[in-house]
């Protein structure tokens, strides 16, 4: 199944007429409502906004979400994504009206039950990584990366060690990480990574010094490997002083199997979004919630959750740990978010945490296995894999001249959202293959033969390949007009300049 | 396995077609010195047990008070159509549109919001939107040090105290600094930017401003002369950063009335619901000329191979996975359902519905202000407000605490949302909005009365307590 | 087909010099590998650069890549074409694409640049 039919609809702004009243949602306000307010701190002219009958505006959204793919609508084996399964139960959960309702700067009295979630979903990521404590603040994966650098950057300056600028990072991390170290103002040392995938240690040993603040590694890695060398790695990072931070993007390879705090590790982030089922949005939101060992506790962001010798619970005052990094965003975090992931951690325990790893793992080792034993696509580090792994069209577009790009638009045909395509950028022609513990064997199978099958068009039939998607509500898109040219708003001159649809 | 759907005998077919037999040995890999030892969680619990569990937590949260709370995240009503559209599979389990083909959904709302937010704004470049208000401001405020090559801002009091905090944590790493331009303490215009405190740090050859950060409303609640700030901001060189509040866009001059450069603001009253803090919405604008500056995603309007209009995120270049350590910001994200839910609020309300939300919160704040000053807690400052204000209120976290335990949460004390500024132990700043009910504000009136005479009458060690 | 009366950088940059002037601008091999070209970030007149810094940034669609100044100078101008049509760059990189004009502070840095055929052999080889 691919999503095709429905048409492509106007904007709202398109739907829009003078008195199309958008319905009677409250009484109407006295009409002398604003005078008491100044003319000059009026607006003058009212907002163009538009005016749509609620049965107008239900059928643009729902027509518009059915131009969408999701995971409720089919396989989407984006790697380092986790694209796994958001259970519906956490939808009711966070719109109870007791969690929904309740207003951040609320006394702690009248917030006991979102605090204790809260204080347990901090253990339990704990717990889960072997950190001795976790902020639930940082908004995103990114933001986690960010409030656990500027963490490391307060631990050295508390200990007046002022030298350590650099930041080691391996060329496979994903963007955000170096983005990361320059915005927590250090400068970035790209590592380079050995043949097997892995760190190249002795790339690495000449990079560290003094000068080193921390190592940020993804591990398993981008590459969907474990990095076999990390009890040296971890040794040499703390040998030099410095500290070793891991993201956390990839955790649900290692559930129940390797803790990293408990492995050396200093400070580490979760995505919730991944790991923790919690929904992507359509890009956002998520929460980036980060664990740190022992010797960095009083630098996390302010306020945390504290839990009374009492019992009750209650959120740090103002100043009560002065050495926080501070605040990092505007209250104590994407509780919503947090929730969906306080439930799916209740829902699974201990044991059923490490299934969903031991699944993701299986699963994606099956799939590798099915594209080693075929040989259209090359996998460069054959042998097992973790939860996803990386396969190249390098060999097919030598062949046919039909890239990784092609083959991902035409998967598209096949009813298949794609995998992730050119990254990370150390593989030529990459695509990295994530299929999640939530899939059923028959997709797997049915994937495999799906890209088996582009393969075999490439040589056959390229042309099929290199235009595709033929089936997608709309064929590939001018992005270089786009970028040249932005049109980042509705006007109404867009009209005439692009035809409406439908 | 809890939520998928592999069999035992999916595994042994996965297995056996690997020549393995357990999947230990696919973690073999991991050394054996780092490999997990028990952890320690309570059992999985059955759906039934953990719906359970959740609404007895939901249930120890008291939301049933009659609330005058507000200090930027506001209760309003929500038409139930907002949330029926979030729940739509398509929309809430998608991914980023990398793939424009299959995401039209995603990226024509979040194109229509980027719209809407240009007209609330009066700018025309909206991002795909930030994480909340606070790192949208903080995020604002870097923006003006990269366009003007200076280090220094200025950030008014009036600025919400968390915004505030917010962007001294980011301005940690670049090393850029920040002043807070004082608020007037007297006169018709207390409560305010302090225009002439704000002149004078202006006027500093050595350390050039780089951006002015002002709020309106201001977190009193105040209107701000925000005109003449930008005008000062302008005449030094510096770009004019506006934090709004996005409902009273609807009635009040918008940040290109008064020439700001860069708007900045917390999307949770359109349409989304408290949830203790987030996930809420950040909103970014700027003029056309800043584009390059912006951090975030955003999505443009093009055509597709046949001619078709079509919508992809574009001007990628600028973003982290292709700047890497050279980008403008780590952002790898957008709050792209809680956009969705502010767009859909805002077509479901239209712009007379709008402005309706924003004219009634004002007309029940006017009632509000004069019931509580009949109680004997007028407003602590003169200037002109929208929805919310505060008032004099002696040692005013102890009656706060009293009226809580009546069933009221009466705004908050200000020397709780800015500790430290012992001018502010005698301060309430609460408000209205178009679901506080008269019934309400007469509860509080009276109750607040009621509590003011008990601490009048009471015998002089209480009063000691009240000076403290 | 290399322009023979250029010199060029292993950066991709090429140098066309008529009397103090130089005229800076990028290969069509660099503008093959970026893709559509949407946006070049020049610096202003007056500025003053060193060889081999980076004098700006050019973007494509999908990628992003640092300028390098391949000699010493004053910038002159750049080339304002490139705001509203920067796809120039890649059909006529040579020509109508140039993008930065720079008064000469040292001719003998020409040196040390590679000639056509050294270009050809450097891009053969990647």
């Amino acid at each position: 199944m691919s999503v095709t039919g429905p048409k492509l609809q106007p904007t709202l702004f398109e739907l829009s007429g003078t008195g199309r009243a958008a319905g009677r949602r409250i009484p109407a306000p006295p009409a002398d409502a604003l005078d008491r307010l100044p003319a000059a701190a009026r607006r003058a002219v009212p907002p163009a906004l538009p005016e749509v009958d609620e049965a107008s505006l239900v059928r643009h959204y729902v027509n518009l979400s059915q131009l969408n793919w999701g995971v409720d609508t089919g396989f989407y084996p984006l790697g380092s994504c986790t694209m796994k399964y958001n259970p519906k139960v956490n939808e009711w959960a966070a719109r109870l009206p007791g969690f929904a309702a309740l207003h951040p700067l609320a006394p702690d009295e009248t917030a006991q039950g979102t605090l204790e979630m809260l204080w347990e979903l901090e253990r339990d990521l704990a717990e889960i990584s072997g950190m001795d404590a976790v902020t639930l603040q940082p908004a995103a994966g990114a933001q986690g990366e960010l409030t656990g650098m500027l963490v490391v950057r307060a631990y050295h300056r508390a200990r007046r060690d002022l030298e350590r600028t650099d930041v080691l990072i391996p060329d496979s991390a994903h963007g955000t990480n170096p983005a990361t170290a320059s915005m927590a103002g250090f400068r970035t040392v790209n590592i380079p990574s050995a043949p097997d995938g892995g760190v190249d240690l002795e790339a690495f040993r000449a990079a560290l010094g003094s000068h080193t603040a921390a190592i940020m590694i993804t591990n398993p890695s981008t590459l969907g490997l474990f990095e076999r060398r990390i009890v040296e790695l971890l040794e040499l990072v703390h040998a030099a002083g410095a500290l070793a931070y891991m993201d956390g993007a990839n955790l649900n390879a290692i559930l129940g199997r390797f803790r990293p705090g408990e492995a050396g590790f200093d400070v580490m982030h979760f995505n919730v979004h991944k790991t923790f089922s919690t929904p992507h949005g359509g890009g956002g939101p998520g929460a980036g919630p980060v664990g740190v060992r022992g010797p960095l506790i009083p630098f996390l962001p302010a306020p945390r959750v504290l839990r009374e010798p009492g019992g009750t619970f209650r959120l740090e005052r103002p100043g009560e740990r002065p050495a926080s990094i501070g605040r990092m965003r505007g209250h104590v975090g994407n509780v919503g978010i947090l929730l969906r992931a306080w439930a799916y951690i209740r829902a699974h325990g201990a044991d059923g945490l490490r299934e969903v790893s031991d699944d993701a793992v299986l699963a994606a080792n099956y799939l590798r296995g099915r594209l080693e034993a075929d040989g259209a696509f090359e996998v460069p580090y054959p042998g097992p894999c973790a939860h996803e792994f990386i396969a190249s069209g390098a060999g097919l577009k030598r062949a046919t001249g039909v890239r990784t790009l092609d083959v991902a638009k035409r998967l598209i045909d096949k009813g298949y959202h794609p995998p992730t395509i050119y990254f990370p950028h150390t593989v030529d022609e990459a695509m990295l293959i994530e299929p999640t513990e939530t899939e059923r064997l028959e997709t797997l199978d049915a994937f495999a033969d799906a890209l088996l099958e582009i393969a075999r068009e490439a040589h056959e039939t390229p042309e099929l390949v290199t235009s595709a998607p033929h089936s997608a509500p709309v064929r590939r898109l001018d992005e270089a007009t786009a970028a040249r040219q932005p049109n980042l708003r509705w006007r109404p001159e867009n009209r005439a300049e692009l035809p409406r649809p439908g | 396995m809890v939520y998928g759907p592999h069999t035992p005998d999916d595994r042994s077919r996965m297995l056996a077609a690997l020549g393995i037999s357990s999947v230990d040995e696919l973690f073999e890999v991991i050394p054996p010195a780092v490999r997990a030892g028990a952890i320690d969680l309570p059992p999985g619990l059955t759906e039934l047990e953990l719906m359970a569990r959740l609404r007895t937590l939901a249930g120890h949260n008291r939301v049933d008070l009659a609330s005058f709370l507000g200090a930027g995240v506001y209760r309003h009503h929500l038409p139930p159509v907002v949330d029926q559209i979030l729940l739509r599979g398509e929309f809430y389990t998608a991914y980023t549109p990398y793939q424009p083909e299959i995401s039209q959904g995603t990226l024509q709302t979040i194109y229509e919001y980027q719209s809407l937010l240009a007209e609330l704004t009066g700018l025309d470049v909206v991002s795909a939107s930030h994480y909340d208000g606070a790192t949208a401001t903080a995020e604002a405020a870097l923006m003006t040090c990269r366009a003007t090559r200076r280090e220094r801002v200025l950030v008014s009091r009036g600025v919400h105290p968390q915004a505030r905090q917010t962007l001294e944590t980011y301005f940690a790493g670049p090393n850029f600094v920040f002043d807070e331009v004082p608020l007037a303490t007297e006169g018709p215009d207390a409560g305010t930017t302090d225009l002439a405190a704000l002149a004078r740090l202006l006027d500093d050859p050595e350390r050039p401003v780089a951006g002015v950060v002002a709020a309106q409303p201001n977190v009193l609640g105040l209107l701000e002369p925000m005109g003449e700030i930008g005008r000062l901001a302008h005449a030094a060189g510096a770009l004019f950063v506006a934090a709004v509040e996005p409902v009273s866009l609807a009635v009040l001059a918008p940040p290109a009335a008064y020439e700001a450069d860069i708007a900045a603001g917390e999307g949770q009253p359109l349409g989304i619901p408290p949830q203790y803090g987030g996930p809420y919405l950040g909103i970014l604008a700027c003029r056309d000329s800043l584009v390059r500056q912006i951090p975030g995603r955003l999505i443009g309007m093009t055509s597709d191979a046949d001619g078709r209009r079509a919508y992809v995120m574009t001007m990628r270049a600028r973003e982290q996975d292709i700047r890497r350590e050279k980008a403008a910001s780590n952002i790898c994200t957008n709050q792209a359902l809680c956009a969705l839910a502010a767009a859909v609020y805002v077509a479901a309300l239209g712009p007379g519905g709008l402005r309706d939300v924003a004219a009634t919160g004002a007309a029940r704040a006017a009632e509000l202000a004069a019931a509580l000053a009949d109680a004997g807690a007028p407003r602590l400052h003169p200037g002109p407000y929208l929805n919310e204000f505060a008032v004099r209120v002696p040692d005013a976290i102890s009656v706060h605490r009293r009226l809580l335990h009546r069933g009221i949460l009466a705004g908050i004390p200000l020397a709780e949302l800015e500790p430290g500024d012992p001018s502010l132990t005698d301060g309430l700043l609460v408000c209205a909005t178009e679901t506080t009910t008269p019934e309400e504000i007469e509860l509080f009136a009276w109750a607040l009365r009621d509590e003011l005479s008990a601490q009048a009458g009471v015998p002089v060690a209480g009063i000691g307590e009240g000076i403290r | 087909m290399i322009p023979s009366d250029l010199r060029y950088t292993k950066e991709h940059e090429w140098v066309r010099v008529d009397g103090d002037v130089a005229t800076v601008g990028i290969t069509q091999h660099a503008a093959d590998q970026l893709g559509d070209i949407v946006f070049v970030e020049l610096p202003e007149p007056g500025r003053l650069l060193t060889q081999f810094a980076t004098f700006g940034v050019v973007e494509s669609v999908k990628a992003v890549s640092d300028l390098f100044a391949p000699v010493a100078g004053e910038v002159l101008e750049g080339n304002a074409s490139l705001l509203a049509t920067p796809e120039v760059v890649n059909s006529d990189p040579y020509g109508a694409g140039w993008m930065l004009r720079i008064r000469l502070s040292d001719p003998g840095q020409l040196e040390q640049l590679l000639d056509a055929a050294a270009y050809e052999a450097l891009t053969a080889e990647g």
